[in-house]
C-alpha cells in the first residue's frame, strides 16, 4: 500500500494494444517495497503480459493475502478491483468471488508464508477444486513485513541473515501443485521476465487451476550467502526445463520450427503454448513424470524452472458445479426467486 | 389415580439411538396431525451415532401452544439404560408403556403410575427372523399399540405409509402388517383406551409441519441466495442440505439443465465464510450456515467484511456451548459472540426469528438488509427451532417484490460523472455506494482491504480518516435500526405492572406462560425483540413497567447486557429469567420463575372479575 500515486502523464506516442491501452494503463500505484524487491520484477511481469494478451485492466479481480507479495496488487492494473483479505485466505475469496462471476479473470497473488504456513488449507482446496485462475506465489523463503523469520518454503540447512540455519524441511508448493490436480503449473525466477511473460500468459489463458511458483529474492532479509532464495544462488543452480513463448488463439501460427525440438501446447480456447525443450525427454503433459523428474532435480539441488506441468484439456469449478452461462451476479430476481406459485405447492407438500 | 386428558398431553419415547425409532416417532406424532390436533414434537438426542439414549417427546395441545409444556404423561419406556430417570419424569397418575418380555423387579415401577407391559420383543422374536426386521418393526408394532390405547385412526398411518412408501409396495405392506400387529395385541390384551385420547379435530387449519432449517434453506432461495458455502456442524448441517435440495428442484435453468446456484462445501469455516465474503464483494448473494465453534473460527472474516463493507448472511443455529459445550442442546448463548464478532470496535446486525415460519421470512430478508447495509447480517436461530419439526403458519411470498441490491453505482452511474468514494458518505445514512468488479474501464475500481483507508478507499493511517470512518460506521448502525424487523408486542388482557421481553425460540413457551400466568391474576406485557440494533419500542416498553423479565436460554443473561450496554436500559429494572440446561425452556418454568420474582416483589395479583 502506498500514499504516492503514479503521475499519470506519459508519452502521447506510447504504442497501444488492440483494445487501446498503451503499457502503462497495466500499471498501479508506485511500489513501497525495497529497491530490488524481486516482487516488483513479477509485478512489471503481470503488467507486460496482461498488455500483451490485450485484457482489458477492469475485466480482472485482483486478490491477496496479507505479506509483502499481498501488497503487490496495487502496484499492477490500477483500473481492476483489488481485495487484500487476511492472511493465508485469500484463495477462499477468490473462490467465492469467482463464484459469483465467471466472466472476469480471477488473479490470486501470493507468498511464501501466506500460501505454504498460515493459507496451506485453503491454497490446497482453491488448487483441488479447479478454480479457474492464477495462482502466483512470490515465493522468498522468508517474512518480509515482520523482519526475516524463515518461512515454510526455506530450504533446509539454508541461513537468514543473522546466520541461523533452518533444521525443518521445506514445503514444496510445486509439489503438492501437482498432486493436488493442479491443471497447469510453473515455476520461474523473478530475475528472468523471458520466462515469466509467457508462463504468465500462458496461465491466463489456461481454463483452470494454474499455479506458479516464482522464486522472488528478499533483498532485505534473504539475499546473503548461504540463502537458497538469493538471486545468486537461483542464478546458479537455475535447470530450465524449456523455454516458452505464448501464441494466442486468434492468430494465425507461422513461425516454424525443429520438430523434436518444440512442443506446441495448444489449449481450449485455442491459444498455443510453444516450449521450446532444453531438457531431453521433457513432457509437460505426463504428471508422473513430471513429479519423478523435479523430486530427482531437487535432490540434486537444482531450482527447475519453467512450465512443468500442463494438461491442455482442463475443466474448472464452473464446469463441475454445472453451473449456468450467466454470471450468477447477474441474475434477477425473476431468475432467482422461484415465485409464490412454487411457495404454495411447497405449502400444500408439507401438511 | 388415572390422568384424563382428551388432546391436551405430552408422550415421551424414551430409546436408543441408532434403533431406528426416529421415524416410527415422527409417524405417530404426524398421524394426530392428520387427526386435525396440533402437535409439536421435539427430538432430544445425544452428541453421537449410535447406542447412547435418545428421546423425542410429543407435545399434543388442541390450543396449538408449541413450546415445552413440562412433565410427561404418558412414557414409551424402550430403554433400559434411563429406565430409572425415565419413569421418575412421569406425572402422577401418569402411564408408563413398556417392553414386558423380561419381568422386572416391582421396585422399578412407582405406585401412583399406570403401568402398561407389551411382550414387544417376545412378538417380536415371534413374527420375524431378521435381527434388523426384529428391531426396526418392534418400533411400528408399539406405534400400533399405541394407536389403540390412545385412539389414533388407524387408517391416519396407514395412509402416511402409503405416502411414505410410494411404489415400494413391498415395504409399505410389511409396514402396515406391523402396524396392526401391535393393534390388534393392544386391543385384545390391555385396556385400550387409557385416559388419554385422541379426538377428531379440526384445529390444524392451513398451517405447515416443517423443521426450522428447512424453512431457512427456503428462506434463502426466495431470498436470491445464488452461492453457499458451508462446514458440516450441528445442528446446522441440515440447513445447508435443504438449500441444496430446494436449489435442485427450483433453481435449474429448464432450458440448459444448469444451476442458477453454487454452493461449496469448505474444508473449513474459515473457507466458506471466505468463499461467501468473495461472492458477495462480487455482487451475488451469499451466505453460510452454522453453529457457535463455526463462528468462533470466522471472526477474523467477519471483522474484515464488516471494516471493508461486504454483504453476506450468517445464519448461526445456535447449540449449547462454550467449546464443544453440548451440541445436540439447544441454547441461545452466542449473541453476544455474533453481535460484537471479532476483534476492534464491531457490531453487527442480528435478526431473531421464533418459528419456521419467521427462519424463512427473516432469512429472506436477511439478504436485502446484508445488502442494503453492506454488511455481515446474523440470522440467530438455534436447535429447538432448526431441527425440530413445528407446526407454523404456511410461507408467503409477494412476487412483486423486488430484491434490495443496495447502493451499487452502475456503469451508466459512473458515466454520468458521479463521484464514486468507495467510502463516501453521500446520502448521510452511513451506507456508501459500491461498485462491481468489471463495471467501468477507467472508473470505479478500488482496493479493498482491511486495513484503514479513507473515503475514497486509499489506505490511510491518518488518524482523522480512521476516526471518520469509524464514525461513518456507527451512522450505518444507527440507519439498521430503522430496517430491521420491529419488536412485535404481546399486550396483557389487563393492566399489568410486569413487562417481559424475549425473543426467538423462547416464543411459544412465552406465550402459553403470559396466559398460564393471566390465570394466577400475574398479567404481563411482553414484548418480543427481532432484531439488533435495538429499537426505541423497547426503550419506550420498559419505561412503561416498573419490572421488566428478560427471559433467555444461557446462563449470563447475554440478550439482557446487550439491553443495559446497547439501549441503555437500566439493570437495576431488568430481571433475569434463565434456562441453560440444553432443553428448550418451559411454560411451567416461566410461570413459576415470574411468580416467584411476582411474589418476591410483594405484587398483589389482580382479581379476577368474574
Amino acid at each position: 500500500m502506498t500514499y504516492l500515486a503514479k503521475p499519470k502523464l506519459h508519452h502521447p506516442t506510447l504504442a497501444k494494444n488492440q483494445v487501446g491501452y498503451t503499457r502503462r494503463d497495466y500499471e498501479g500505484k508506485i511500489s513501497t517495497l525495497c529497491a530490488g524487491c524481486g516482487h516488483d520484477s513479477i509485478s512489471a511481469s503481470i503488467v507486460q503480459a496482461c498488455w500483451e494478451l490485450d485484457i482489458e485492466p477492469h475485466r480482472v479481480a485482483k486478490l491477496s493475502g496479507i505479506g509483502c507479495s499481498s501488497k503487490t496488487p496495487d502496484y499492477f492494473l490500477g483500473n481492476s478491483h483489488g481485495f487484500n483479505s487476511v492472511h493465508g485466505r485469500m484463495p477462499s475469496v477468490l473462490t467465492g468471488a469467482n463464484l459469483a462471476n465467471r466472466d472476469l479473470l480471477y488473479m490470486g497473488v501470493s507468498g511464501d508464508g501466506d500460501s505454504a504456513s498460515i493459507g496451506i488449507g485453503q491454497f490446497v482446496h482453491a488448487i483441488r477444486r479447479g478454480v479457474n485462475m492464477v495462482y502466483i506465489v512470490e515465493n522468498n523463503g522468508v517474512y518480509g513485513l515482520t523482519k526475516g523469520q524463515f518461512s515454510a518454503t526455506a530450504d533446509k540447512g539454508s541461513k537468514s541473515k543473522r546466520g541461523i540455519a533452518n533444521m525443518d524441511e521445506p514445503l514444496d508448493l510445486i509439489g503438492m501443485a501437482m498432486i493436488l490436480g493442479a491443471t497447469y503449473v510453473g515455476r520461474s525466477f523473478s530475475g528472468d521476465k523471458k520466462q515469466l511473460v509467457p508462463l504468465i500468459k500462458g496461465a491466463i489463458e489456461h481454463q483452470g487451476a494454474a499455479f506458479i511458483d516464482v522464486i522472488s529474492p528478499c533483498v532485505a532479509f534473504n539475499n546473503h550467502a548461504g540463502s537458497t532464495k538469493s538471486y545468486e544462488y537461483v542464478r546458479q543452480h537455475n535447470e530450465a526445463v524449456n523455454r516458452l513463448d505464448f501464441i494466442e488463439g486468434r492468430e494465425e501460427i507461422t513461425a516454424d520450427y525443429d520438430a523434436g525440438e518444440v512442443v506446441n501446447v495448444t489449449q481450449h480456447d485455442g491459444s498455443i503454448i510453444r516450449l521450446r525443450k532444453l531438457a531431453g525427454d521433457y513432457d509437460p503433459t505426463d504428471r508422473i513424470k513430471v513429479m519423478n523428474y523435479l523430486q530427482q532435480r531437487a535432490a540434486a539441488g537444482e531450482v527447475v524452472t519453467g512450465l512443468l506441468y500442463i494438461d491442455p484439456q482442463a475443466q474448472d469449478l464452473h464446469h463441475h458445479l454445472n453451473t449456468v452461462e450467466t454470471p450468477l451476479n447477474q441474475l434477477a430476481t425473476r431468475d432467482l426467486c422461484p415465485g409464490a406459485v412454487a411457495l404454495e405447492r411447497i405449502n400444500a407438500s408439507l401438511r | 389415580m388415572q390422568l384424563q386428558a382428551v388432546n391436551d398431553f405430552v408422550v415421551k419415547f424414551a430409546n436408543v439411538n441408532g434403533s431406528g425409532s426416529a421415524s416410527a416417532n415422527e409417524l405417530f406424532a404426524r398421524s394426530i396431525l392428520r387427526m386435525g390436533v396440533p402437535v409439536s414434537p421435539r427430538n432430544i438426542f445425544p452428541s453421537n451415532i449410535q447406542g447412547l439414549p435418545t428421546w423425542y417427546e410429543v407435545r399434543v395441545n388442541e390450543t396449538g401452544y408449541q413450546g415445552r409444556r413440562g412433565g410427561v404423561d404418558l412414557m414409551v419406556a424402550m430403554n433400559p439404560q434411563t429406565w430409572d430417570n425415565d419413569v421418575k419424569e412421569i406425572e402422577p397418575g401418569g402411564y408408563l408403556f413398556y417392553d414386558s418380555s423380561k419381568p422386572l423387579p416391582k421396585s422399578k415401577f412407582r405406585d401412583d403410575v399406570n403401568v402398561i407391559g407389551m411382550p414387544l420383543t417376545e412378538i417380536c422374536n415371534a413374527t420375524y427372523t431378521d435381527p434388523r426386521q426384529r428391531q426396526l418393526f418392534k418400533n411400528i408394532i408399539y406405534v400400533g399399540a399405541l394407536s389403540a390405547l390412545l385412539e389414533i385412526d388407524p387408517a391416519e398411518i396407514e395412509k402416511l405409509f402409503s405416502e411414505q412408501y410410494k411404489g415400494k409396495e413391498a415395504l409399505l405392506q410389511s409396514n402396515v402388517k406391523a402396524l396392526r400387529l401391535g393393534r390388534d395385541y393392544a386391543l385384545q390384551n390391555l385396556s385400550c383406551p387409557i385416559g388419554l385420547t385422541i379426538k377428531r379435530s379440526n384445529n390444524v387449519g392451513n398451517k405447515i409441519f416443517i423443521d426450522g432449517n428447512s424453512a431457512a434453506a427456503l428462506g434463502a432461495v426466495y431470498g436470491g441466495a445464488s452461492v453457499c458455502a458451508w462446514y458440516p456442524i450441528t445442528p446446522s448441517s441440515s440447513l445447508a442440505e435443504a438449500f441444496i435440495k430446494y436449489c435442485q428442484k427450483l433453481r435449474v435453468d429448464p432450458a440448459s439443465g444448469q444451476n442458477k446456484f453454487g454452493i461449496i462445501q469448505g474444508e473449513d469455516e474459515l473457507a466458506s465464510i471466505g468463499i461467501a465474503i468473495g461472492a458477495g464483494w462480487n455482487g451475488a448473494r451469499s451466505f453460510t450456515a452454522t453453529s457457535g465453534p463455526g463462528i468462533s473460527l470466522m471472526q477474523e472474516f467477519i471483522g474484515l467484511a464488516h471494516f471493508a463493507e461486504i454483504p453476506v448472511v450468517l445464519i448461526d443455529v445456535q447449540r449449547g456451548g462454550p467449546s464443544t459445550g453440548m451440541p445436540t442442546r439447544t441454547q441461545q448463548s452466542d449473541v453476544l459472540a455474533c453481535a460484537y464478532a471479532s476483534h476492534g470496535d464491531t457490531k453487527h446486525v442480528l435478526l431473531f426469528p421464533e418459528d419456521p415460519t419467521e427462519c424463512f421470512e427473516l432469512t429472506a430478508q436477511a439478504f436485502d438488509l446484508a445488502e442494503r447495509l453492506q454488511t455481515p447480517v446474523f440470522v440467530m436461530t438455534d436447535l429447538d427451532i432448526g431441527m425440530n419439526t413445528r407446526l407454523c403458519e404456511p410461507f408467503q411470498w409477494d412476487d412483486t417484490r423486488e430484491y434490495d441490491r443496495g447502493k451499487v453505482m452502475s456503469h451508466a452511474d459512473l458515466e454520468s460523472g458521479r463521484d464514486f468514494g468507495r467510502y463516501l458518505d453521500v446520502d448521510g445514512d452511513g451506507i456508501p455506494f459500491r461498485t462491481y468488479p468489471g463495471t467501468h474501464p477507467t472508473k470505479g475500481a478500488y482496493f479493498t482491504r482491511g486495513t484503514t483507508k479513507d473515503r475514497y478507499a486509499r489506505y490511510s493511517e491518518a488518524g482523522p480518516d480512521y476516526v471518520d470512518n469509524m464514525q461513518r460506521l456507527l451512522r450505518k448502525f444507527e440507519t439498521a435500526k430503522q430496517l430491521v424487523p420491529k419488536p412485535l408486542l404481546y399486550p396483557a388482557e389487563k393492566p399489568a405492572r410486569f413487562g417481559a421481553i424475549f425473543y426467538g425460540s423462547t416464543s411459544p413457551a412465552m406465550v402459553e406462560a403470559m396466559h398460564v400466568l393471566a390465570e394466577k391474576g400475574i398479567h404481563v406485557n411482553a414484548l418480543r425483540v427481532r432484531g439488533f440494533p435495538f429499537a426505541e419500542e423497547i426503550n419506550d416498553f420498559v419505561a412503561n413497567h416498573p419490572w421488566v423479565f428478560v427471559v433467555e436460554q444461557n446462563r449470563d443473561a447475554q440478550l439482557k447486557t446487550m439491553l443495559v450496554n446497547e439501549a441503555k436500559l437500566n439493570p437495576s429494572r431488568l430481571l433475569s429469567i434463565l434456562h441453560y440446561d440444553g432443553t428448550p425452556i418451559t411454560a411451567r418454568y416461566i410461570v413459576d420463575q415470574i411468580s416467584q420474582h411476582a411474589a418476591a416483589r410483594t405484587v398483589v395479583p389482580l382479581k379476577r372479575v368474574s
